[in-house]
């Protein structure tokens, strides 16, 4: 009876997908999570049933790393993913109900999950393996803070003795969270934003901190990692050193390779094996992918939050070329703008930047109050400042989740590219 | 760096009051203040370390409940701030760095934690969260004349009450503030407190200039810089009073 309720309610979200494309209202995909969700609430534990799955959650890497963690397991054999970056549970339910390709029913599923989505899923899911990145302030309004984000974790993870965890040993409020999981594979890929981990997650006291280490008066400290990832090249639990060779830029996309091997592992496949697949990866969800905007080629780069943009300066194309920045403060970008007082764009002297999406205003005061040469313009595909459009320059494009995914639609860039 | 002549800003403890970008406040005070040919020397105090009671005018952001608890208590342990205010300093709290200026405030288990007592205000939990942008329309008081309305955005669950020794700030005309009495902020002396995120200061210079001016002892000339007032014009037709 439920069997046969689920596949209805799969048949239904199946037929609102396509009518929401054909009515080009979106690509269907998150509605026809919704109308499957709807007509069967706990559709989400029935698809996972009888399949090893893993979550990938972090407010920074996890499209990166859930998409690197699949091309690795995919090198291995079959395996489901949500690759659209739709990372909420109606998205989710999508990716499983209406795979892109048929694969057998006990392939294992890799999904990336919004951190504060996570606990609901695990409880249809109890036996995941929860792969956790960083933990950073974004999206403020919505999300809340990152310290109550991280209580949140910890206590259904207390609840779930089934998981097990691959989990970032230098952010102390992963560590804490995770620290309540019995099986777990300590992971050190370094934390560049310490910003939102002053305090003890434990006890409230200030962290003590010697380079990556950090440890509190209380006794709670940086668990021992077995992946340790060094300037490109990782140890892994047997003392053997890989060289990562990506082909994706930047340092943080190093430490979202190396969760992502050591998850890999976890799951049963080598790092011999997960490795080359993962080096193949070039663009995620069309971050760092080359497009035609207003006639000439641009790298479009997604810079959403505070920690995202401390690994953005060293990836830009260096000065003095001019860098487009798009701020849009909708829903998914968290509507409040503030946080670009935490990026130090200072660093941007000597460039020009074009200032763009619906908040660009409060980019230009931030620009002006940092010295920074810039003008505002509403659509610089159209109407780009001549200034810019006779570089020969690379020209570098940064957006929010909503600008970024805007320029990619405009450009005609692909969702996903293998 | 230091000399006698400049103006000291003092950000108090911005690695447990800087969760909402309130960081950008220091930023744009020690820019306006250059701007108008002040040599200004900016001071950033890493947690615990001791107040100076000697600066010109102290800044508080909002924060973590946690890390505001832990800033209270090292600010009451300090003593350096309520000095600096016995000797006129001026200061602005914005969110957690105005409830814990007043009498008592909850901390993270909703527990009353009590604050540095320098604002007369007492805050306690608002049944709901207060998420969005607040348009607030300025209140006249001693020494306080703005003319412009107050934009901003607040993020918090305090609802703060206002005793004899405090003015308000300005009157809520979108948004919530202090939650009670349709007010926000609030004033006394020299000391402002305020729910306004955005930064408050970036978005409103008025405000701004109106803190240096107590600093300096007389009104600055006046400064045009047009990203400001784009961006004020721009959030001033979005944002309209609810009522």
């Amino acid at each position: 009876m439920s069997g046969l309720r689920l596949r209805a309610a799969t048949g239904l979200g199946r037929f609102a997908g396509v009518m929401s494309r054909t009515l080009r209202r979106g690509d269907g995909f998150v509605i026809g999570g919704r109308v499957v969700l709807a007509a069967c609430p706990d559709a989400f534990g029935r698809l996972c049933a009888g399949r090893r799955v893993a979550f990938v959650s972090a407010t920074n890497g996890k499209t990166t790393t859930t998409k690197l963690l699949a091309a690795a397991m995919r090198a291995a054999g079959p395996v489901l993913t949500n690759n659209s970056g739709a990372n909420m549970p109606a998205g989710l339910v999508a990716a499983l109900a209406m795979p892109t390709q048929r694969v057998p029913d006990d392939a294992p599923v890799v999904l990336e999950a919004d951190e504060t989505y996570l606990p609901g899923l695990l409880r249809g899911t109890p036996d995941a393996l929860v792969v956790l990145g960083n933990l950073s302030r974004d999206q403020l309004d919505r999300v809340g803070e990152v310290a109550m984000v991280a209580r949140r974790w910890r206590s259904t993870f207390a609840e779930l003795p089934g998981l097990a965890a691959v989990a970032n040993a230098d952010d102390p409020h992963v560590a804490w969270a995770a620290a309540v999981i019995s099986e777990v594979t300590w992971v050190s890929v370094g934390n560049t934003w310490t910003a939102d981990s002053v305090l003890c997650p434990s006890c409230g006291s200030i962290l003590r901190r010697d380079g990556a280490d950090w440890s509190c008066e209380c006794g709670f400290r940086r668990p021992n990692p077995s992946w340790v990832l060094t300037d490109g090249v990782v140890v892994d639990p047997s003392g053997a050193r890989h060289g990562l060779g990506l082909r994706l830029p930047g340092r943080a996309n190093q430490a979202n390779a190396v969760m992502a091997l050591a998850a890999a592992h976890a799951l049963g496949v080598p790092v011999e094996t997960a490795l080359p697949a993962m080096a193949s990866v070039g663009s995620v969800g069309g971050r760092y992918q080359t497009v035609t905007l207003g006639g000439r080629r641009v790298r479009l780069l997604l810079g959403k939050n505070p920690a995202g943009w401390a690994e953005m300066f060293g990836m830009l194309a260096p000065p003095p070329a001019p860098v487009v920045i798009a701020i849009n403060a909708r829903a998914a970008d968290g509507k409040d703008p503030s946080w670009l007082w935490d990026v130090p764009f200072e660093k941007l002297a000597g460039r020009l930047v074009v200032a763009t999406g619906e908040r660009r205003h409060d980019l230009a005061v931030r620009l002006t109050y940092a010295g920074v040469d810039q003008v505002t313009v509403e659509d610089p595909w159209t109407t780009m400042p001549a200034a810019v459009a006779a570089s020969d320059q690379p020209l570098d494009a940064v957006g929010t989740y909503t600008a970024f995914r805007e320029m990619l639609r405009k450009g005609g860039g692909a969702r996903d590219v293998e | 760096m230091s000399s006698e002549s400049a103006i000291r800003l003092v950000s108090i403890y911005p690695m447990l009051l800087g969760t909402y970008g309130d960081g950008g406040n220091l930023r744009v005070l020690t820019a306006r203040a250059r701007l108008r040919g002040f040599e200004v020397e900016p001071i950033e105090l890493d947690a615990g370390e001791p107040v100076p009671a000697d600066a010109d005018l102290y800044l508080l952001g909002g924060g973590e409940d946690d890390a505001q608890v832990a800033a209270a208590r090292a600010l009451r342990r300090d003593g350096g701030l309520a000095r600096a205010v016995a000797h006129d300093a001026v200061v602005f709290g914005v969110c957690a760095g105005y409830q814990l200026l007043g009498k008592e405030f909850p901390g993270s288990d909703g527990v009353l934690e009590p604050g540095v007592e320098l604002l007369d205000v007492t805050t306690t939990r608002l049944p709901k969260r207060a998420v969005g942008e607040l348009l607030a329309e300025p209140v006249s008081s001693s020494g306080v004349e703005l003319t412009q309305p107050l934009t901003g955005y607040e993020n918090h669950a305090g609802g703060t009450t206002l005793g004899a020794g405090a003015h308000p700030l300005a009157r809520v005309r979108a948004g919530v503030g202090n939650g009670i009495d349709r007010l926000e902020g609030a004033v006394q002396g020299r000391i402002v407190g305020t729910y306004l995120h955005g930064p408050g200061l970036a978005r409103n210079p008025e405000l701004a200039d109106l803190l240096l001016s107590w600093v300096v002892g007389s009104a600055l000339p006046s400064l045009e810089l047009p990203a400001v007032e784009a961006l004020r014009a721009e959030r001033l037709a979005t944002v309209r009073p609810e009522e």
